[in-house]
């Protein structure tokens, strides 16, 4: 029983992290003050490219960091658009999700004619810490996982450091809360802006090679199914903290592969369709929108300035 | 040697000459007031100095060396610093945060305790309390100004610039600053304030600085010039303007009649404090005051789209405080209100003439179609008869330059026939020509027996042209004057804030 | 600041920036090996050779335009509905759920009440975020952006979980019954009626806000509140109106796409439109006409990709990639048709 438990949340962790990739990407992107919808196109670009050169070269490393730029390469195109011609977010993000599901469909065929070598993929198999994996319950969940998911937690603990301790962790927080004050005080605003959106972008490509690279391991049309959107909302959900996101999607994971084991959930000894519960995540969101509008604790407001651009006033 | 000199500056924007050739000199260790009128060029004087604008000719000199600043940060560097108006502060952010925001040299990582101590040390040189953990948020605007003030000393300024700092400040907070500045002043520091109160300028400061149309008119040591001399100074000694009031009858009894206005702004403090006057058809009643001294509210308040606090304003037995502004405008009360930004006050700025001309009366006809004919037909007759120079009347406003946009807006509420008519800044930016025009609209109105409420900075022309003129202060009537026997300098002593004897009042009341 | 730019001039750009893009496009086929000008050739081939082809674009333009036109008038407002795709699969479940309680019912009558049902079903939907957003501030963007997968999920489960509507004859995976003659709309000229409705609806909202007062009121108000309120404008009673509207709109769309082309209710209908029309909507400047040719050359790009597919064998998604570096180029243009650059280095401002 316990052991059957251990291994649903460890199935529930590898679910979610292509999810946590999604959302550490978003919250670099917000907290810098630019709005977010573009994720499901990174992540599909990175899916593709870091397959494209998985299966081209055989290289694991390769592939992995392919993914990172090419979603980098996306985010760029919307940090151009949006931070130094100072265009419309919403849209720009919109269209960027449209261009990399193209792109991703566009070498679809290509890609599924290729598969990854065993060798490749086992360079992402399970590596199981010792000792630490033998704790009961969340020992496998933690500690035996394959090296994507470790990389994610690091990614993650790295992020609230930096947000929390470091100088240039402060300096994007007051450009992501009011541009003009962090510009009064000699930052460069829109260098900030770039290398933040660059590496959002940077980690969405890794998500969503995870998928292609490691969880499903084999190409296939559409790969991501819409987690790109789930991360946008889980953003928010989370109130932009990179801690509460690991939370967040681990828990979207295991309620997911739940779903997927077994259709519905009873609960209450009513049984729920997988689909009422994938509205969950959603209707969640709306919730915390709403409270923050209501509870007002002004630090778990998004960013002051998300979705309007900056430029220095002139007279 | 100098803190800070500056020789023959010389600032121009557009067509405007900002600045004509400055020299003045500001020594170590004092308190020098700069005063003037709203467009007399200190703003644009001030922010040459903190580096937010270029100077086109002219030398500035710190500590005997000449600089030139290409940036706000090239002017820190040097040792100028200015806290302006407008906070730049992030508001969920502590004051370390803050102060330490943009700091070159502090490493990767925050080292909280050093800059703390970095920090606490100057609050304790200079008598600031201010607890460094607080978010910006909970704090008082007197305390944010002091995160502001204690920001630019961490960044090492030695001269500071403060440009209307009581303006947010109630009195109290105001002693608190003022021993800040004396503690700043025996530490060695320069301190420029801009202020228009004249009961500041004359308590805090050592020297006083006044400019009037661009140009600097003179430096007096405050111990040596008195609140009268002061405003000689600041508004010129004689009246320089051609009377441009035109006889007409005014009506037995007021068509306005307003008791007690008061209102209070966003932090708590009076924006509106007792107002009381009468105003009577067919007369133009000026309201004179140093801008932000209440001139908006008093407009807003009396168009329904502010609510008072408290008093009555009584317009054919109505009281229009309690009224929305569709009520107040059936009633024949019309606003043409010309903000700072000019775009804003009941102009839509993405729509064209036609369709802001159209905007206070489309309601009126059928019920459910446009009926784009009559605004069509009514903004050509404008732009006619106000010569305003547009391609075409379906232009987008936001395009059209100042001066059209202020006909438009005139032309419209004067279509409208109304009885009593405020006006607001009509002239700002305008050519002699326009000024004219709008000065022939306005008589025309006056002698059809309306009555006027005319706000406006420029203090010859509102003597050229009113009947009586009212001087607000800080939110409260200083006096209300017959423009031919008053002399400038007791509105200018009003204007700042000294209150006119009883008697003149009831004279004119 | 500096002067705009005239109406002629703002055309010039954008015309450039359109021409850049198609250029831009060419050149990524060139690197990919394809011969432009085929690639294009065959993509008008692929829409305007025979009827059959110019009906599929008909058919991707029917939805796209009346989506754009329901985003047209909440946009006009500011008010940013991204939840057609949302109002869509509602419509389209409304639809549905009327054919449900009447399967039976003549045609004249089904259909007009599939399309009330539409109606109420995508103005209420769009009615929460509106409600939302005066009562708590909330962002009306993130709202409906979160109701978009709400309701596709909640299709997605009336399509596998909810047993009333099974199609029995559905094979291996679950689908809902299909509609029967009468709930299906008929055609006209050789296409579903639904081009009729959707060039009846662009005059029509063309006619509305243009030249009623509703949508000067409208447009007004997305100004600024304040304005509106000094013109006497009944600022919340408009703002309910204007989004029951748009999200009504929205939803037709999603009844006539249910009616009439995939003549059942299913969770994968939508191919992402509204979210393209989102971009339609901002593309076309908020007019109602324009709104009619964007979403028209979008149909073609999409419909010209598919076809190229089969006939050239290049996967139909570069359609899509073409679409997607044109509005990359126009919204970059936006830049230069908002702000003239000043170069003034000496005594200018910074």
């Amino acid at each position: 029983m316990i052991l059957s438990f251990a291994l649903f949340l460890q199935v529930a962790v590898q679910t979610g992290t292509h999810i946590l990739y999604g959302i550490l990407g978003g919250i670099l992107f917000e907290k810098s003050g630019q709005t977010n919808l573009g994720t499901e196109g990174m992540m599909l670009l990175g899916a593709a490219f870091g397959y494209l050169a998985g299966s081209a070269s055989g290289n694991p490393f390769l592939a992995v960091l392919s993914a990172g730029f090419a979603g980098s390469a996306g985010a760029l195109i919307y940090a151009f658009i949006t931070i130094t011609l100072r265009g419309n977010q919403i849209v720009t993000g919109l269209v960027l999700t449209t261009f990399g599901t193209g792109v991703a469909s566009f070498m679809g065929k290509y890609l599924a004619a290729s598969p990854l070598s065993a060798s490749f993929k086992s360079s992402f198999s399970v590596i199981s810490l010792p000792l630490l994996s033998k704790i009961p319950l969340i020992g496998k969940m933690l500690f035996e996982q394959g090296i994507y998911v470790y990389v994610s937690l690091v990614f993650a603990f790295v992020l609230w450091a930096y947000y929390r301790y470091t100088r240039w962790g402060l300096n994007i927080r007051a450009i992501g809360e009011n541009p003009a004050a962090a510009d009064a005080s000699g930052i460069n605003v829109t260098l900030y802006k770039y290398i933040h959106v660059l590496a959002g972008g940077f980690l969405c490509g890794l998500g969503g090679a995870y998928l292609s690279l490691s969880f499903v391991g084999q190409w296939q049309e559409n790969i991501t199914a819409g987690a790109g959107w789930i991360a946008v909302a889980f953003v928010i959900f989370c109130t932009w903290s990179p801690l509460k996101a690991i939370l967040c999607a681990w828990a979207f994971g295991a309620l997911n592969s739940l779903a997927m084991k077994c259709q519905s959930v009873p609960i209450f000894g009513h049984i729920i369709p997988g689909q009422l519960l994938d509205m969950i995540p959603y209707i969640a969101t709306i919730v915390v929108l709403v409270l923050m509008g209501l509870h007002f604790k002004k630090e778990n407001q998004g960013p002051a300035s998300l979705g309007i651009s900056f430029f220095r006033e002139e007279r | 040697m100098n803190a800070l000199e500056v020789k023959h500056l010389k600032k121009t924007f557009g067509s405007t000459l900002a600045n004509k050739d400055i020299t003045l000199e500001v020594k170590q260790g004092e308190i020098l007031a700069l005063l003037g009128e709203n467009g007399s060029g200190k703003s644009t004087f001030v922010n040459q100095l903190a580096g937010i604008y270029a100077p086109e000719s002219g030398e500035i000199l710190i500590d005997g060396k000449q600089v030139s600043f290409k940036s706000p940060q090239d002017a820190i560097a040097a040792g100028v610093g200015m806290v302006h108006q407008h906070f730049k502060l992030v508001e969920v952010m502590s004051a370390l945060e803050n102060i330490t925001l943009g700091e070159k040299n502090g490493g990767f990582l925050i080292k909280k305790q050093q800059l703390f101590d970095k920090i606490n040390d100057i609050q304790n040189r200079f008598g600031f309390s201010i607890d460094l953990n607080r978010k910006l948020y909970s704090m008082s605007v007197s305390e944010k100004q002091t995160v502001e003030i204690i920001k630019i000393l961490y960044q090492g300024a030695r001269i500071l610039i403060l440009d209307e700092p009581t303006a947010v400040l109630t009195p109290q907070e105001t002693e608190k600053l003022f021993a800040v500045l004396r503690r700043m002043k025996e530490n060695g520091c320069s301190i420029i304030i801009i202020t228009h109160k004249l009961n500041e300028v004359m308590e805090i400061s050592d020297r006083v600085a006044v400019m009037r149309k661009g140009e600097f008119v003179g430096m007096v040591e405050t111990s040596s010039c008195t609140e009268k001399s002061l405003a000689r100074l600041m508004l010129g000694g004689k009246f320089e303007y051609k009377v441009t009031r035109v006889a007409a009858g005014r009506s037995q009894n007021p068509v306005l009649v307003v008791n007690n206005l008061s209102s209070k702004n966003a932090y708590g403090k009076k924006s509106l404090d007792d107002i009381s006057f009468s105003l009577y058809g067919g007369e133009i009643l000026g309201v004179a005051g140093i801008v932000g001294s209440g001139q908006k509210e008093l407009c807003e308040s009396l168009t329904g789209l502010l609510r008072a606090d408290g008093g009555e304003a009584l317009f054919e037995g109505q009281n229009l405080l309690k009224l929305s502004p569709i009520a107040i405008k059936k009633l024949g009360v019309r606003m043409n209100f010309v903000p700072e930004d000019r775009l804003g006050m009941g102009l839509a700025a993405g729509l064209d003439i036609a369709e802001n001309v159209m905007m206070r009366s489309y309601s009126e006809e059928s019920r459910f179609f446009l009926d784009r004919k009559k605004g069509t037909a009514m903004a050509s007759e404008i732009v006619d008869r106000y010569a305003i120079s547009t391609p075409s009347i379906h232009n987008p406003v936001r395009q059209l330059s100042g001066g059209n946009i202020q006909k438009v807006l005139l032309g419209r509420e004067l279509e409208m026939h109304p009885k009593f008519l405020i006006v607001a800044y009509p002239f700002r930016g305008l050519d002699v020509g326009a000024t004219n025009n709008i000065i022939n609209m306005l008589n025309e109105q006056k002698k059809r027996g309306v009555a006027i409420l005319l706000v406006g900075e420029d203090i010859d022309q509102l003597c050229a042209l009113s009947d009586r003129l009212m001087v607000i202060h800080d939110g409260s009537v200083k006096g209300i004057v017959n423009p031919e026997q008053v002399s400038k300098e007791e509105i200018g002593l009003m204007m700042m804030g000294k209150q006119i004897s009883e008697e003149k009042v009831a004279q004119n009341d | 600041m500096q002067k705009a730019l005239s109406q002629r001039q703002k055309v010039l750009v954008r015309g450039a920036a359109v021409l850049s893009a198609i250029l831009c496009s060419m050149l990524v086929l060139v690197f990919m090996g394809l011969n432009p000008l085929t690639v294009y050739a065959n993509i008008f081939k692929g829409c305007f050779g025979t009827f059959y082809r110019f009906k599929q674009v008909v058919y991707k333009a029917v939805p796209l335009t009346i989506l754009s036109l329901g985003c047209c008038v909440a946009f006009k407002m500011k008010f940013w509905n991204i939840g057609a795709e949302g109002q869509f699969y509602m419509g389209a479940f409304a639809a549905t759920w009327a054919y449900m309680l009447f399967p039976s019912a003549p045609v004249a009558v089904l259909l007009p009440l599939m399309a009330i049902f539409a109606l109420i079903a995508g103005g209420i939907f769009a009615l929460i975020p509106a409600a939302l957003k005066i009562k708590w501030g909330t962002s009306e963007t993130l709202v409906t952006l979160m109701l978009n997968y709400v309701a596709q999920k909640w299709v997605s489960y009336l399509k596998y979980s909810y047993l009333p509507w099974r199609d029995p004859h559905g094979g291996g995976s679950p689908k809902i019954v299909n509609f029967s003659e009468n709930a299906v709309l008929p055609s006209l000229l050789g296409i579903h009626i639904g081009w009729l409705i959707a060039v009846l609806l662009v005059l029509a909202m063309y006619f509305l806000l243009k030249k009623t007062k509703f949508g000067y009121e409208v447009s007004v108000i997305g100004e600024s509140f304040d304005t509106a309120r000094y013109a006497g404008i009944n600022v919340s009673r408009t703002i309910v109106i204007a989004v029951v509207l748009s999200g009504g709109l929205c939803a037709l769309a999603g009844m006539i796409q249910a009616s009439a082309i995939e003549k059942s209710l299913t969770d994968n209908m939508s191919n992402g439109m509204g979210f393209t029309a989102v971009i339609t909507t901002w593309l076309s400047q908020l007019d109602p006409v324009i709104a009619l040719v964007v979403s028209f050359v979008f149909s073609v790009l999409l419909q010209g990709g598919s076809y190229l597919q089969t006939s050239m064998g290049v996967p139909d998604s570069m359609g899509t990639i073409i679409q997607t570096i044109i509005i990359f180029f126009v919204l970059g243009s936006e830049f230069f048709v908002r702000y003239r650059f000043v170069f003034d280095k000496t005594g200018g401002e910074k």
